[in-house]
């Protein structure tokens, strides 16, 4: 029942921004579901097979902005093959078909193509931003047709994808007449560009607000760039290596000196690090940096940049920073909120590296930290009781330590009661990835404590059914689960099944469960797709063997019944 | 390097590249073998470490499929770059009067000390010892080099790791286009 006419309930659902707002307004009742799907423009999607386009656009009309995610998170770390799925072109072809509106595409860890981008570029008129982030499948060639064919382009944002370089213009192929870009970002190109194109395209570019350049733009192309565009907010340089008495390196500093709006940067793909006093100006208005490619700046170079950050809320840097690095970041990062360290060094040669001691340092020094990603050479449960206790605000709190059994090297334990301190201390807690020795017991302390855990990824860890148990009775905020390498069998998948509906997916790799198990949970949940990916032919010669281990496993709640686009090592049970 | 891509045209260095081992971690597919229980997967075996899979578990688990948890990306752009230092960086070298043009790999210089040695080795002749001050004193020749600007240089000027980054070509002047050089600058 409401009182109200639809107009005033629409207008008061504009309001409403997050997504999960509208979906609880839409469960109210039957009219405000009316008002709210129709009223819908901006919609997102975490799992792109719980749904088909054709319901999407059935039920939202008015859709204009579209979220979709993929493939699974642990297809970043090639656990899932290539050509597992999560294919955007359906849902572009439905979209033009059906005459939707769309102005946004932003797609995360899917398998895009150049005929998709093509069909994208043609089919809508008013289409202003596309983001890619952890995609494949598409060429330069795909890049050209959005920047031929998008006249009001405003955002191309391609972060970390795998875009095969076919050496075309596809940066000439922005017309003379697009001068509407706010957001470019190529860093992930590995190919050379047409730099007297990208110049040109710049300086038509008034209201360019966020550039990052791949590897292939010098230092003399990025110098022209901003000296006619000083109102950048967020830069990303390519190449930054140029002698420091040369004209081009001089004028750098002076076009740098202009740029007061500068509150992002990232890139240094290649550097000269004598070169990077050209930007301490700009560094006191940081809020964030990103050196987490920039192999090129080491230790004490890295330390003399940082010392100029005062205002940095976000910092992602490599760990060859060290811990005595951490120390200074925390003396002078005070108001820093969000920390990734990387591993510089692959191959676990063992040198380089933070260890416990940078943690504690930036978690006394930087008390409004509550983002973190860590990847160390050890932890001992005294670090983490202490980042607990200093910081209790943490919402994601990801650990890797590189070995990941190792236990404390100090007291030679387990690192349960470490996590088992920052998930009690952490009560907003939402996102965990855990390392290290592990037990039983820790799942224990995250059932118990971890009241808005939405996503945990475990590896190498538990003894038992029973930790598994734990998290899925005690978790009840939990949406996506993924665990590799650890002992949980059919017990834990089978025990409370209802649960997985409640959840986007979870991900079971190296475990225990059989097949026989996982088709108990299929012939269970009809609602559910459990799908079995099963390389090497392990399981073609026997497939009614159903004591056999199930390598690897991805299971995931679904309106639309299993998909039609599964390759043949997929089997939906 | 990239560089060299470019100012050698058709060269196309990438089409080329030697790999000493597996291409990286791309392919799961072909490397994933059949798990075994316990945390003991086999894992893929880079050149990096040159067949170590008889090591320490440490060793082991750190390459495991999967493990540790960086993103494919990542692991390629950092990977590429060690790839980068294995296929050389050849530039041209051409030296006054001489017939034809040689070319030298700067990459396995260690510094300005090696690359005047391989120069005087190829040519035959003696540059000379370098001074801030003074440039090449002590023989007719001068080694320069075209940088990123295209401006021609004295070899010699700024750290070796600017020079390999910038450098071009080398030329090795003589007589007295060397010696307007090597004197009072």
């Amino acid at each position: 029942m409401n009182y109200f006419p639809e107009e005033v309930l629409e207008h008061v659902f504009d309001f409403l921004k997050s997504h999960r707002d509208r979906n609880a307004v839409s469960l109210v009742c039957k009219s405000w579901y009316r008002v709210e799907r129709f009223s819908r423009e901006r919609v997102f999607i975490g799992n792109c097979y719980a749904i088909n386009p054709d319901r999407l656009i059935e039920r939202f009309p008015r859709l204009r902005s579209l979220t979709l995610k993929g493939k699974p998170h642990f297809a970043d770390f090639n656990l899932v093959p290539h050509d597992w799925g999560g294919f955007v072109y359906p849902w572009i072809d439905a979209m033009a078909k059906r005459g939707v509106n769309l102005e946004e595409l932003r797609l995360k860890r899917m398998v895009v193509s150049d005929e998709g981008l093509e069909l994208l570029s043609r089919s809508f008129v008013n289409f202003k931003s596309l983001i890619l982030v952890s995609c494949e499948g598409f060429t330069t060639d795909g890049l050209a047709a959005i920047a031929s064919n998008c006249r009001f382009l405003r955002e191309l944002d391609l972060q970390e994808n795998e875009v095969e370089d076919h050496r075309g213009q596809w940066l000439s192929c922005f017309p003379d007449s697009c001068t509407s870009l706010v957001s470019l970002n190529f860093a992930c190109l590995k190919g050379e560009v047409n730099l007297a194109a990208l110049e040109r395209l710049m300086a038509r570019s008034c209201n360019l607000r966020s550039l990052k350049l791949n590897h292939a733009v010098p230092l003399d192309t990025l110098q022209k760039i901003l000296a006619q565009a000083p109102q950048l907010v967020d830069l990303g340089t390519g190449s930054f290596v140029s002698d420091p008495d040369s004209e081009t390196f001089r004028r750098l500093r002076t076009a740098i000196q202009k740029c007061a709006s500068i509150k992002s940067l990232s890139g240094f793909l290649e550097v000269a690090p004598c070169c990077l006093p050209a930007i301490y100006p700009i560094c006191l208005n940081l809020t964030t940096l990103n050196l987490s490619y920039a192999q090129g700046i080491h230790g004490s170079e890295l330390i003399k940049l940082i010392r100029h950050c005062g205002k940095l809320q976000r910092l992602w840097i490599l760990d060859c920073i060290g811990d005595k690095g951490l120390g200074v970041v925390a003396s002078t990062c005070k108001e820093l909120q969000e920390l990734r360290v990387f591993p510089s060094d692959l191959h676990g040669d063992g040198h380089a590296a933070v260890t416990e001691e940078g943690l504690v340092a930036i978690s006394a020094g930087c008390p409004k930290l509550h983002s973190l990603l860590y990847f160390c050479q050890q932890m001992t449960n005294a670090a983490l009781i202490t980042v607990a206790k200093n910081c209790p605000n943490f919402t994601r709190f990801r650990l890797c330590i590189i070995n990941p059994t190792i236990p404390d090297p100090v007291t030679m334990q387990p690192l349960d009661e470490g996590f088992g301190a920052i998930v009690q201390s952490c009560k907003g807690l939402r996102r965990l990835s855990l390392s290290g020795l592990l037990t039983d017991q820790v799942f224990l302390y995250i059932g118990m404590y971890a009241e808005q855990l939405e996503m945990l990824s475990v590896a190498f860890a538990g003894d038992s059914d029973k930790g598994m148990l734990c998290v899925l009775n005690g978790c009840k905020k939990l949406k996506k689960l993924e665990i590799m390498d650890s002992p949980f069998g059919n017990l834990a998948l089978l025990t409370d099944v209802g649960k997985y509906e409640t959840m986007r997916s979870l991900w079971m790799s190296s475990c225990e469960v059989t097949l026989g198990g996982c088709k108990t949970l299929a012939k269970k949940m009809p609602r559910l797709n459990v799908e079995i990916i099963n390389e090497g032919d392990q399981m073609e010669a026997t497939p009614d063997d159903d004591r056999q281990k199930v390598e690897k496993m991805y299971l995931y709640r679904s309106l639309v019944g299993a998909r039609r686009d599964a390759p043949d090592f997929v089997w939906t049970l | 390097m990239e560089i060299c891509a470019v100012y050698e045209g058709d060269l196309n260095l990438k089409a080329t590249e030697l790999r000493l081992g597996l291409p990286g971690t791309d392919e799961p597919e072909k490397q994933n073998m059949s798990s075994v229980r316990n945390n003991k997967r086999a894992s893929p075996d880079t050149a990096e470490d040159g067949g170590s899979k008889g090591d320490s578990d440490a060793k082991k688990q750190a390459q495991v499929v999967g493990w540790p948890p960086i993103r494919s990306y990542r692991k390629n752009s950092f990977q590429s770059k060690k790839t980068e230092v294995e296929t050389g960086m050849y530039v041209k070298v051409s030296m006054d009067g001489a017939p034809y043009l040689r070319k030298i790999d700067l990459k396995v210089c260690k510094g300005y000390a090696d690359l005047l040695k391989a120069v005087e080795n190829m040519f035959k002749l003696t540059i000379g010892e370098y001074s801030e001050r003074e440039g090449y004193k002590g023989s007719e020749y001068a080694p320069t080099y075209e940088d990123k600007d295209g401006d021609w240089m004295l070899v010699g000027d700024v750290p070796w790791d600017m020079f390999i980054s910038s450098c071009k070509r080398l030329r090795i002047m003589k007589g007295s286009e060397a010696k307007g050089l090597a004197s009072g600058v």
